[in-house]
């Protein structure tokens, strides 16, 4: 036996869908592995077969609240397919307004709650501040309003386009239920403007936070938190960031061009390995073969969410947005940037291109068309491909006849990302523990690895973004517990 | 108003729109918090640690609000805790109270769940025929262990006694505000039973025709919501469209039919309906022409139990 010690991060142990970091060190006390487990599973795949495929959009919904628009989206485009059927142009722009109102208010929430607390309570503050609540109590009750104040738009442009403001109803294959009237465009064009101006107050807040301050940036672009793996994302014609549709890019570590594909397409770029050891499976870029969880040139593994996306394309699609992104990889120098703290300002530049777009979206006054609802063909079988906030979502539908799903497969954003976050776990967990030598800054300083994935376990195994609580138990080499470290 | 309200919130085994739910109470939010003292609130805002919770005196806390299901030990366990220190407990959204979509999941094995995920589904590569084990040996030196997945979902009810129900997927951000304000205001019905109007969703339905001072007509066809465009400010119901708001509660201010769309029952069952499904398929069923359109509804149990199958008499699928 090499492996002497045996250290468990536990985040609050056997809630649904978390995870649990079990780190292995040798003889010398140095970390010789680390694995990220996920510890639960729910079945979403298995009980929605029976059920209609336009009751499916809502119900899949739920396999996250805070991801409250992408499951729905992803599968009432797999809906489309399955029908053989293009929504209409104003019920595609609908729905491009609803997923572009849920990006803004959800990078909104994950760069207060999750991200920012970080640097703004600094990286090895105490648990108990770095939270929402705590931020708030930061940067004053005002400005706490004001943020979610402007949040809140986006939320009210769900709630009117898609009925539920949190696992939204509207959506049917080949179309959207609900037209959009007159008055109601003009009062998202208000709101939208709302959402850029909150987008624009986060880039200020990022920019004064982290990019002024040498020590975080010095953090950001160190080795420790550095995973070299390749990326996808969705583009359009042009290489820019899509959300709602386009084509998925891959590129390699270099930056070089792997594969395209759409729809089904995706069979033949990926594979998800089961491990005995976690109860999500591992993707894996099937052109390459499975090579284990090891990062660096030649890997198979990839990564998706808001830095993926900006590293598969050649810009964004709107002004200012393009505009911070030229200046996020001029600032590193090098495309792509593998940083993974670099995820939280790629995260910035999409709230602000999703606000700049809802704002197009609404400036058009073609939405208020009633042809919402297109013709449906014969229901076999489908693939809906979106990018949700964490990555790219894909659902797979196959039904019967009369449109009643019979088979169902689900890719999420965090399970694209389980490799990835397993080397970023295991080199942080090197770099901090040394010579067995484990106290609580620096079990912070690991969680910093995983944390700007915002991994979503809800998601996978159908966790939710947040800080996690978390266990650390640290075993001898005859298998006793030495100590244990808890925040929770 | 009483002094601060202590409050302790847990997320068990849901998806977090519950959470979600309270945050889009936005700038009202900023407001409340002076009113209460959030002494738990685990795992998504506020990191206080269990032990602390442990240790605090029983009946210490005002008010418990527990979202999401039970399935696993641990989630049982903060769930008796929560009990014993918080002097009314909220099971608060559909899946705590009722057990909510998830609650699907009981009507199918671990068997049948375990095949699906690592066996059937197409992008799965699994050439060894693995299923995760909750104890392995990687590479011959690393041990593992993951926790027992355990088969079925229970409701809150079913493991402690609860004062309050809440329904919703997730409970709409303007009723969660008026519940907490009723909770802070000490205005609560008798324990035991639902915060809630009491009205269904008909009853704040601007579709529902009886409140145009009009009878409802019987259902003559069963439709799909892919089938046709319902008419404007129409019941859906008439038109054939199978939607729930007869027996579900209205707190939601009737959303989904506004745009379009039948209620599924989210908002869990109107008072003294002790089954959801049930309930909901006599209702229907009264409203049918003739019995045979029964069989024009597809996938019934998937519908008339799509929130509240492990709060139903039948509970889970019976081997």
């Amino acid at each position: 036996m090499v492996a002497v010690k045996k250290i468990e991060i536990n985040p609050m142990t056997r809630l649904e869908g978390h995870g649990k970091i079990t780190i292995f060190l040798d003889e010398q006390g140095n970390v010789d592995n680390a694995f990220f487990q996920t510890v639960e599973l729910r079945g979403y795949e298995r009980f929605i077969r029976g059920m209609p495929i336009e009751e499916v959009p809502r119900t899949i919904s739920t396999i996250c609240g805070v991801c409250r628009c992408v499951h729905f989206t992803a599968s009432v485009k797999a809906a489309d397919a399955v029908y053989q059927v293009e929504p209409t142009p104003t019920a595609r722009k609908i729905r491009e307004l609803v997923l572009n109102s849920h990006y803004v208010e959800d990078h909104a929430a994950i760069l207060y709650a999750l991200g920012f607390p970080d640097f703004v309570v600094g990286p090895t503050a105490s648990p108990s501040e770095r939270n929402l609540i705590g931020l708030i109590q930061a940067v004053g009750a005002e400005t706490g309003k004001l943020v979610l104040k402007k949040r809140r738009a986006a939320v009210k442009v769900i709630e009117m386009l898609a009925g539920k403001p949190i696992h939204p109803v509207a959506a049917l294959p080949g179309g959207w239920s609900k037209r959009v009237t007159e008055e109601e465009r003009r009062e998202i064009l208000n709101l939208a403007n709302e959402m850029v101006e909150l987008a624009r107050l986060t880039l200020k807040v990022f920019e004064d936070v982290v990019l002024k301050n040498k020590d975080y940036m010095e953090l950001v672009t160190g080795d420790v938190y550095k995973v070299v793996v390749n990326y996808m994302g969705t583009v359009d014609e042009k290489n820019r960031v899509q959300y709602y549709d386009g084509t998925q890019q891959i590129v390699d570590t270099e930056g070089r061009e792997i594969g395209r594909f759409t729809g089904k397409g995706y069979l033949d770029f990926i594979a998800e390995r089961v491990l005995p050891w976690s109860y999500l499976k591992m993707p894996y870029l099937k052109p390459l073969g499975y090579k284990g969880i090891v990062d660096g040139p030649g890997t198979s593994l990839y990564c998706v969410g808001p830095l993926a996306r900006l590293n598969v394309a050649e810009g964004m699609d709107t002004p200012l947005a393009q505009e911070a992104f030229e200046k996020m990889f001029a600032t590193f120098g090098v495309k792509p940037v593998h940083y993974t703290l670099a995820y939280h300002w790629a995260r910035v530049i999409e709230l602000l291109n999703a606000a700049e777009k809802v704002k197009q979206i609404a400036a058009d006054e073609s939405i208020i068309s009633p042809d919402i609802r297109a013709k449906l063909g014969k229901p076999s079988e489908g693939v809906g491909i979106i990018e949700a906030c964490r990555g790219t979502l894909i659902h797979h539908y196959k039904t019967d006849d009369s449109g009643v799903v019979q088979e169902a497969n689900l890719i999420v954003a965090t399970t694209h990302n389980k490799g990835p976050i397993n080397v970023a776990v295991k080199r942080a967990a090197a770099h901090f523990i040394r010579n067995g030598k484990v106290d609580e800054g620096i079990s912070n300083l690991i969680e910093i690895a995983y944390r700007p994935y915002d991994i979503c376990l809800a998601c996978a195994t159908h966790v939710l973004p947040g800080r996690l609580p978390v266990e650390i138990d640290i075993y001898d080499h005859r298998g006793e517990l030495l100590k244990t470290l808890r925040n929770f | 108003m009483a002094s601060k309200l202590s409050l302790a919130y847990f997320l068990s085994g849901g998806c977090g729109g519950c959470d979600m739910a309270i945050v889009d109470l936005s700038e009202t939010l900023v407001d409340v918090l002076p009113h209460l003292e959030v002494v738990f609130w685990a795992p998504t805002v506020a990191d206080v640690k269990y032990k602390d919770f442990e240790a605090m005196p029983d009946n210490s806390v005002d008010v418990g609000f527990y979202s999401g299901m039970v399935r696993l030990g641990e989630q049982e366990h903060i769930a008796r805790v929560m009990r014993q220190k918080c002097k009314v407990l909220v099971a608060y959204g559909a899946c705590a109270a009722l057990g909510g979509i998830p609650g699907m999941g009981n009507m199918h094995s671990k068997e049948e769940i375990f095949r699906t995920a690592y066996f059937d589904t197409y992008s799965t590569d699994n050439p060894e025929g693995i299923i995760p084990q909750t104890r392995c040996v990687v590479d011959g030196k690393y041990e593992l262990t993951l926790p027992e997945f355990y088969g079925y979902v229970r409701t809150l009810q079913d493991v402690v006694p609860v004062d309050y129900f809440v329904g919703g997927c997730p409970p709409h951000h303007s009723f969660v505000g008026q519940a907490i304000l009723a909770i802070l205001q000490g205005k609560l019905e008798q324990p035991g039973t639902w915060i809630t109007s009491g009205k269904s969703v008909c009853d704040v339905c601007d579709r529902n025709p009886v409140l145009k001072g009009k009878e409802r007509e019987p259902i003559k066809e069963i439709k799909r919501t892919i089938e046709g465009i319902p008419e404007e400010g129409e019941c859906l119901l008439e038109q054939g469209y199978i939607c729930l708001g007869p027996v579900t509660q209205g707190d939601c201010g009737s959303l989904c039919p506004k745009v379009n769309i039948p209620c599924r029952g989210c908002s869990g069952p109107i008072p003294a309906v002790e089954d959801f499904g049930l309930r909901a398929v006599g209702a229907i069923a009264g409203l049918l022409e003739n019995e045979e359109l029964v069989n024009h509804i597809p996938s019934p149990a998937k519908l008339f139990y799509r929130h509240s199958l492990p709060a139903s008499l039948l509970g889970k699928k019976v081997r």
